[in-house]
Parts: structure tokens; C-alpha cells; sequence
């Protein structure tokens, strides 16, 4: 297992060979375009979370100890992050999660997109990420 | 004057932030419908303020006091003649049109029971739907929907029938945030006069681009907002009938708003102190005053008239893009063009836009139920003002097609 460390700083390096703002999203649209996510069968109203701009699907299960997230997004940059998310969170450890935080989206140049005004529900995810890394964690001690 | 007197070059030297850039590229606003822009003079009026005669009003003998509270009522003048109020004391300062419609809503609690309606229009905002329902929740009132065409206009036959003797207040917005169209309010007016229902005008999307006149039109009671039109946030007013006014409770209670205090019995102050508890925004309604004569001096016949060439002219190059869908297609229209384009979702093209320095709403612009309407989750919003250019628009259009390239 990589460790969420490794996987945000492979991101930051990633992200460092982007030359401007399009190139950056263009891969930011192109991994929103590409990746199934989520199981249609996941995507109930339980599991939405409603952004005023867009809106946010996602399921969490523990399998081997870890975490493993599966989140949709009408938007396509949204999903594009929530993309980024995933790679990082997903397949961890519930106490590693929680350990965790998302100051890399900074480094990477995202930030307004965690921003409260724009919500796009990805604020709402991050801390529904926390809660079930919590929840799974209770549940295995 | 003629409107191609209008020189909108000057105009754009009066903003100060229309020369700042975002993203490295100089800023193009295209959000005026959520707040405008603000002049140099409306900004130093607020400082000046601070500077010379900071001192609460209404109360001190010394003269920071008197000079504070003669530039706060030479304000309500200002406002009453831009309103053309009958009385000044009809004009009521508040923090914005929300709060406005609350003292309304507010006092009707005490007025309504379970056999009476309220009518609202389809295309409201949220701040003229929610503070009602509470109030039908309260008085066991009901509420009625005036269903509105696809086009984006009420349906005035299905008015006609919502419309009874039941009906006691008719509320709706003058001009649709959300898709820019201007009500017939005059006709809505007479009809619900005809049978004794009053009116509430939430004039906060037309008051920056229409001037209207509160007698002739014969309107109950009014809501507007200053930020909206190239004034300070969190001021507005309420206008009402001195009659209805006189009627209504007061909605806070506090120092100013009292004629005498005693801990048996408090009598209230009249017209306009009644609705004024504790110490308003005195500088916030200095400033409207001045954006009120600053936009008079611009004139709105060539607010109007400039802002329609805009409208018009964005309109048809937006209409121009592959699989665009505009929304709100009434032939009266503010200058708003709220739109989608066909597998791309709004927010998705605003952040684009962002990174090119272009600001434009998306989402559901607070006005759910036209969404709703249309059944889409929210549209990208363009909205303008007599300080955007043709030039601007022609911008926006360039970086619609590369937002549209990136995401298709």
C-alpha cells in the first residue's frame, strides 16, 4: 500500500509540470471524463451531497481494514477532483485518513475550488470522508 | 440625450476594481445582477464619513451628531423623490430587500387567518418565497403560484383565475433574477386592486436599471436593495403606504424606534423611526443617496437603452453557439442571458471562465423552483451593467468557445 503522503506528493510533482492554468485543467476534465467512479447502484439520494452548484455522490466501504470510496459528481472538474480525492483517500487506513489532511489541493493550485463559495459539495465530501474513516474505525476496534 | 451621448469609457473611470485584473487578465464582471459595482464618489462619500462627521444620529445635541443626521435625511429625500414617494417618512431604512420583506411577512402574522391566500409568482427568489411560507405556516394561510410560460412570462390568464376574494396580498419580484423578465406589474397592480389585495413589489432586480415610480404605479408596498444599485451592502429600503405602514407592528424592538419607555408600557415612534430599532447604517444610507443621484446623473432612460443594446447584442452571439439553450426569452428583459450548453453542466463553464478573469453566477441563482421549471440543476448567468462594453461581451464569447472545447 502507498501511503497517503507518497500518493499527495507524487500528485504535487505531477501537477508541477503543468506550464499554465489550461493545461492543468485539461487534465483535471480529462480524469473527471475518464474514470467510472461510483455504481449507478450508489448513487441514492442517502448518498448525495448537495452543493448549491453541483452535486456530490459517494459510498464508502471497508474492505481489509481500509477505506475504499466511490464518489460521482455532475460536474465534470468536480469529479475531475474528486478524482484527485479518491487517489489519495481511498484504500487507506480509517486512522491514516483521519490523520490526514487536504492542504496539497493548495500546493496543486485548487484551492477555490474547496472554497465555501463555490459550493460544489466538495467541502461537504472531505468531511463525509472523515466521518466514514471515523466511523469504520470505531467499527474495527 | 440621446443614448449614444453615453460615453461608456468615462463611465468605466468612475470604478475603481474595472481596472484590477483576476487571474492575470483584466477583470470582466458580468455578475451586476448578484451586486454591482460601486463609483469612486459612492466609495469616498463612505469614507468621508468616517473621516469628518462619524457620530450617531437622531439624539446628540453637538454638532458631529446634527451634521450626521442631516446627511442621513437629506439621504431619505434623495431616495423618496428618485421613488417618488408620497411622504419621506414612507421611506424605510433596512439592511437590504430580505429584510424588507420580513417586516411585511412579519406583520401580516398578525393580520392573516386560515381562510385567506397569498399569491407569489413562479419566478421568485428565495427572500420572497420562504419569509411567506413561514408566514402561512404560522397563520394557516395558503399559498398560490402564478405558473409562468416557458418563454419565462407569467401567465396572466391563470393570474386572472388565482386571483379572488380570498386573495389578500400579491407578491412578486418586478424583474426575475434568474431569467431577467420584466413583470407587467401595472396590470397585476390594477387586477389585485380590483378586488382589495395588496401589493408587495420586490424591486431589487429593477430598481438598477428602471426607474420607478411608486405613486403612479400605485404600488402597496416596496423592497430594494442598495449594493444592486451601485451603492453600499447591507442597506436597503421598505416603502409602504403611510396608511398600511401605520397598520403594521413594528418588527424589532430598541432604542430610536420608541416615543416613550416605561417598564409598564412602551409607545412607538411613528413613520419611518417605528421600523428603525437601534442605530442603522448611517453611512450605508448616506451612500445610496449618492448612488441614487450618480445613477441619475448617468440618467436611466440611457441605462436602459445602452444596457438593451448589450443585452441584445450578447443574446444573439450566445444564440450562436452550438447546442446553447438560453432561459428566459421574454421579449422584456433586463439585461440578463441565463443559458446552458447541451453536456456541460454551469459550474463546469464558470470556473473556466474564472481563470480567464471572467465573472459570471452560476447554479440556482437562489431562484430554485424556475429551475425547477426547466429541469436543470442551475445555468451559467450573465448578467450586465451600463459600465460593460460590446467589447467585454465579445471577450466572454471567446472564452465560452475554449471553455466549451475544454469540456466537450
Amino acid at each position: 500500500m502507498i501511503s497517503i503522503e507518497t500518493i499527495k506528493s507524487d500528485i504535487i510533482s505531477e501537477f508541477s509540470l503543468f506550464e499554465d492554468w489550461m493545461e492543468k485543467y485539461e487534465y483535471i476534465i480529462e480524469l473527471g471524463k475518464s474514470i467510472p467512479l461510483i455504481d449507478p447502484k450508489f448513487k441514492t439520494d442517502d448518498n448525495l451531497i448537495n452543493g448549491c452548484q453541483s452535486k456530490v455522490w459517494m459510498h464508502a466501504e471497508l474492505k481489509n481494514n481500509n477505506v475504499l470510496f466511490y464518489a460521482d459528481s455532475d460536474a465534470i472538474i468536480t469529479k475531475g477532483i474528486i478524482a484527485i480525492l479518491i487517489r489519495v483517500f481511498s484504500n487507506q487506513n480509517p486512522k491514516n485518513i483521519l490523520e490526514s489532511d487536504t492542504k496539497f489541493i493548495d500546493e496543486i493550485g485548487l484551492k477555490e475550488h474547496l472554497s465555501p463559495t463555490r459550493a460544489n459539495g466538495l467541502v461537504s465530501m472531505i468531511k463525509q470522508i472523515k466521518i466514514y474513516a471515523l466511523a469504520f474505525k470505531n467499527k474495527i476496534n | 440625450m440621446n443614448y449614444k451621448s453615453f460615453d461608456v469609457n468615462k463611465v468605466r473611470e468612475d470604478f475603481p476594481i474595472l481596472s484590477r485584473k483576476v487571474n492575470g487578465n483584466k477583470i470582466i464582471y458580468f455578475d451586476n445582477a448578484a451586486t454591482s459595482q460601486t463609483p469612486i464618489k459612492v466609495i469616498d462619500v463612505i469614507s468621508e464619513y468616517y473621516k469628518k462627521y462619524n457620530a450617531n444620529i437622531h439624539r446628540g445635541v453637538h454638532s458631529l451628531s446634527q451634521e450626521a443626521t442631516d446627511a442621513f435625511e437629506n439621504s431619505r429625500k434623495t431616495i423618496k423623490n428618485h421613488f417618488n414617494s408620497k411622504e419621506t417618512c414612507e421611506i424605510i431604512f433596512t439592511s437590504g430587500a430580505t429584510h424588507g420583506i420580513n417586516i411585511v411577512s412579519s406583520g401580516y402574522s398578525k393580520i392573516l387567518n386560515e381562510n385567506d391566500e397569498l399569491l407569489v409568482s413562479e419566478m421568485e427568489h428565495h427572500s420572497n418565497i420562504v419569509p411567506w411560507q413561514m408566514l402561512c405556516q404560522l397563520t394557516g394561510a395558503k399559498l398560490k403560484v402564478i405558473p409562468m410560460s416557458i418563454k419565462g412570462d407569467l401567465e396572466m390568464d391563470e393570474f386572472e383565475k388565482l386571483l379572488t376574494s380570498k386573495s389578500k396580498l400579491v407578491f412578486l419580484n418586478h424583474v426575475s433574477n434568474a431569467i431577467g423578465t420584466i413583470n407587467p406589474i401595472d396590470y397585476i397592480i390594477k387586477k389585485a386592486h380590483s378586488i382589495g389585495a395588496k401589493v408587495l413589489i420586490d424591486g431589487t432586480q429593477a430598481s438598477p436599471h428602471i426607474k420607478t415610480d411608486l405613486q403612479k404605479l400605485d404600488i402597496d408596498y416596496y423592497v430594494t436593495s442598495a449594493h444592486k444599485m451601485c451603492g453600499p451592502t447591507g442597506i436597503g429600503i421598505l416603502y409602504g403606504k403611510k396608511s398600511l405602514l401605520n397598520k403594521l407592528p413594528p418588527y424589532q424592538g430598541g432604542g430610536e424606534m420608541i416615543s416613550d419607555v416605561t417598564f409598564e408600557k412602551t409607545t412607538y415612534a411613528d413613520l419611518p423611526h417605528k421600523f428603525e430599532a437601534g442605530t442603522p447604517n448611517i453611512s450605508g444610507v448616506i451612500a445610496f443617496g449618492t448612488a441614487i443621484n450618480y445613477m441619475n446623473n448617468i440618467g436611466f432612460d440611457n441605462i436602459f437603452n445602452y444596457e438593451k443594446e448589450l443585452l441584445n447584442y450578447a443574446q444573439d452571439q450566445i444564440r450562436k453557439i452550438e447546442g446553447v439553450e438560453i432561459y428566459g426569452d421574454s421579449i422584456n428583459k433586463t439585461p440578463i442571458v441565463s443559458f446552458n450548453i447541451k453536456g456541460i453542466h454551469p459550474y463546469d463553464i464558470g470556473s473556466i471562465l474564472d481563470k480567464m478573469g471572467i465573472a459570471v453566477r452560476t447554479g440556482h441563482h437562489c431562484a430554485q423552483p424556475i429551475m425547477d421549471f426547466y429541469k436543470i440543476p442551475g445555468t451559467v448567468r450573465a448578467s450586465f451593467s451600463f459600465y460593460n462594453t460590446i467589447e467585454e461581451i465579445d471577450l466572454m464569447i471567446k472564452g465560452l468557445k475554449k471553455a466549451i472545447m475544454m469540456l466537450q
